[in-house]
């Protein structure tokens, strides 16, 4: 408990934290509703038979893989902010047993993560279906079949990827390093596995972590892709081996 | 008295190739302020990382209080330390800087005001930490040691980058640490500064001990004395102190240094002579003196004579 708020101190006493707090809302929010406008608009020039297929949940996906950018980075930062500005070696000697040390910084940015991805997740999803609605295009709401868990599986997804962040961060030690990996597991590793021949693009797809992931968000299912909770389980499978790999390096490496 | 002392038995850590620190046999008691002393890359800094446990010894071990440091049920309450002033986040303020390592063992604010308040920092507490002067750091720092009251301190050459002000205040603060009787290990490359604040000393040498003395006797046996003699005739004192057993040279305004012969002696043999002293003046080898005759050998870096 008190190694939390000890955490927690050192999180909310940096402009960083709050800098990129708000850069991921903004991003969130304001994506959301760009998209969402966009799509709302071409709702009048669809044919009746794409009409049929109208989802206006799809705004979400693009907001998604931008704002986990965002997201990543505050995890990345958590950890490797300690590393650059040498403040790992005091902290280490205050909380020796770095278990201890490891699991509040995880707990303490889990907890921020989850609050700013839930705000986006709900700010972005009433606001774009808001929008949708305003083109005179069907919108969404809470209260329809799966909507509810898309929206907070969307939040749940941006924290997952704060942690992978993190996992990722307490591996490299370096803040280079681990932006380096985050965008690459989030965005490059997906956009390189399009290149790739159907057959290995389509199980990219279908199994590369992030890629499951994001499968929380879909309201329609879709032929193929892992069901919503499997892909996410798979998803955090995935970060909680990033987060033991970086803790199992924590205890042995010289710090 | 031994339950704060630190024991060092066998300590040795390889990085790579190299040995920072060899076998190292040390127990730094209660009481005193220990001078750890070494030319730089000794091995004084990994020496307190692996007390620290902040690196994993290659063999050997060391303890603090009897356990490792990583063992402590209250770390904060056990060692303070100040292994580098700049590992504070430029951006955070000195006083949430201390609030976060406070709250790790449970102290509050009103703790966090007092040390500010003991360093000289209070009027600076909500000062972004990257705007402090290297001075400022350290003290910071040392305010970071203090917060759990520690009876055992470590300070890593603590005096770098100090006004003489700041250095006189570090000295005595240190001093008074150890007189109410906890264990102050100081680093420094420094032998001046050593030799005005510690009573015991540990002398290391590419990671190897060289010596582990109080501070007297380890001037009287490593030191020998010089016989500072001014005369108008040194050419012929010199050839008789010689022929007694003494060993001379010139120092830099002409005067005869004498070793091996006591004051006492050397006015014997002038009187014996019939030569006039100026001047007859015993010297101890400072202690700047001693420590580089004794490292020599042990200078990781050195420049070829």
């Amino acid at each position: 408990m008190r190694v939390l708020r000890s955490e927690w101190t050192k999180l909310r006493s940096l402009r960083s934290t709050w800098l990129v707090a708000a850069v991921i809302l903004v991003l969130g929010v304001g994506l959301g509703a760009l998209t969402s406008s966009a799509l709302g608009s071409g709702y009048a020039t669809l044919s009746a038979e794409e009409r049929a297929d109208w989802n206006p949940m799809v705004a979400g996906l693009p907001t998604l893989l931008i704002t986990q950018l965002a997201v990543g980075v505050l995890g990345v930062l958590v950890i490797t902010g300690e590393y650059a500005t040498r403040t790992i070696q005091p902290s280490v000697v205050a909380v020796p047993r770095r278990g201890r040390l490891y699991a509040a910084k995880a707990v303490v940015l889990g907890g921020l993560a989850l609050v700013l991805g839930q705000l986006v997740g709900f700010a972005s999803f009433f606001v774009g279906q808001a929008l949708i609605a305003g083109h005179g295009a069907p919108h969404a709401v809470l209260g329809q079949p799966d909507v509810l868990r898309a929206v907070v599986g969307g939040g749940l997804y941006l924290s997952a990827i704060a942690l992978l962040g993190f996992g990722f961060g307490a591996i490299v030690r370096s803040t280079a390093g681990g932006i380096g990996l985050i965008v690459g597991a989030t965005l490059l590793v997906r956009l390189i596995a399009q290149a790739l021949p159907a057959g290995l693009s389509d199980w990219m797809d279908r199994y590369w972590p992030t890629a499951a992931g994001e499968k929380i968000i879909s309201v329609v299912p879709e032929a193929g892709a892992l069901a919503p909770w499997t892909g996410f389980a798979l998803l955090c499978a995935f970060v909680a081996a990033a987060c033991v790999a970086g803790y199992v390096l924590l205890r042995t490496r010289d710090t | 008295m031994n339950d704060t002392a630190i024991e060092a038995r066998g300590l040795t850590k390889r990085y790579g190739d190299r040995l920072a620190v060899d076998d190292l046999t040390i127990t730094v008691r209660p009481g005193a302020v220990t001078g750890f002393l070494g030319p730089n890359g000794a091995g004084k800094s990994t020496t307190m990382r692996l007390v620290l446990g902040l690196d994993a010894p290659t063999s050997g071990s060391v303890t603090v209080g009897g356990r490792p440091y990583a063992e402590a049920p209250a770390p904060m309450h056990t060692v303070g330390a100040l292994l580098d002033a700049r590992a504070v986040h430029p951006g955070r303020s000195a006083a949430n800087h201390l609030l976060a390592l406070a709250q790790t063992a449970g102290i509050g604010r009103a703790r966090v005001d007092e040390v500010l308040g003991q360093v000289g920092l209070a009027d600076v507490a909500g000062r972004r930490a990257g705007t402090f002067s290297l001075g400022m750091s350290q003290r910071l720092g040392i305010a970071g040691a203090l917060l759990g009251d520690p009876p055992v301190l470590m300070f890593d050459e603590p005096v770098n980058g100090l006004d003489p002000e700041g250095i006189l205040w570090i000295r005595t603060f240190m001093r008074r640490m150890a007189l109410e009787g906890r264990t102050v290990l100081v680093s420094s490359h420094l032998m001046s500064e050593m030799a005005l604040t510690a009573q015991h000393l540990v002398v290391i040498g590419r990671g190897r001990l060289i010596a582990d003395a109080p501070m007297d006797e380890f001037l009287d046996s490593h030191g020998s004395e010089t016989v500072l003699v001014r005369t108008d005739s040194p050419e012929q004192l010199g050839a008789d102190v010689r022929r007694a057993g003494g060993v001379t040279s010139v120092g830099p305004d002409g005067e005869l240094l004498v070793r091996h012969l006591s004051a006492t002696e050397i006015g014997r043999i002038a009187a014996a002579a019939g030569i006039a002293l100026a001047e007859l003046t015993p010297k101890r080898d400072s202690l700047e003196e001693v420590f580089m005759a004794l490292t020599r050998d042990a200078v990781e870096y050195g420049v070829p004579a």
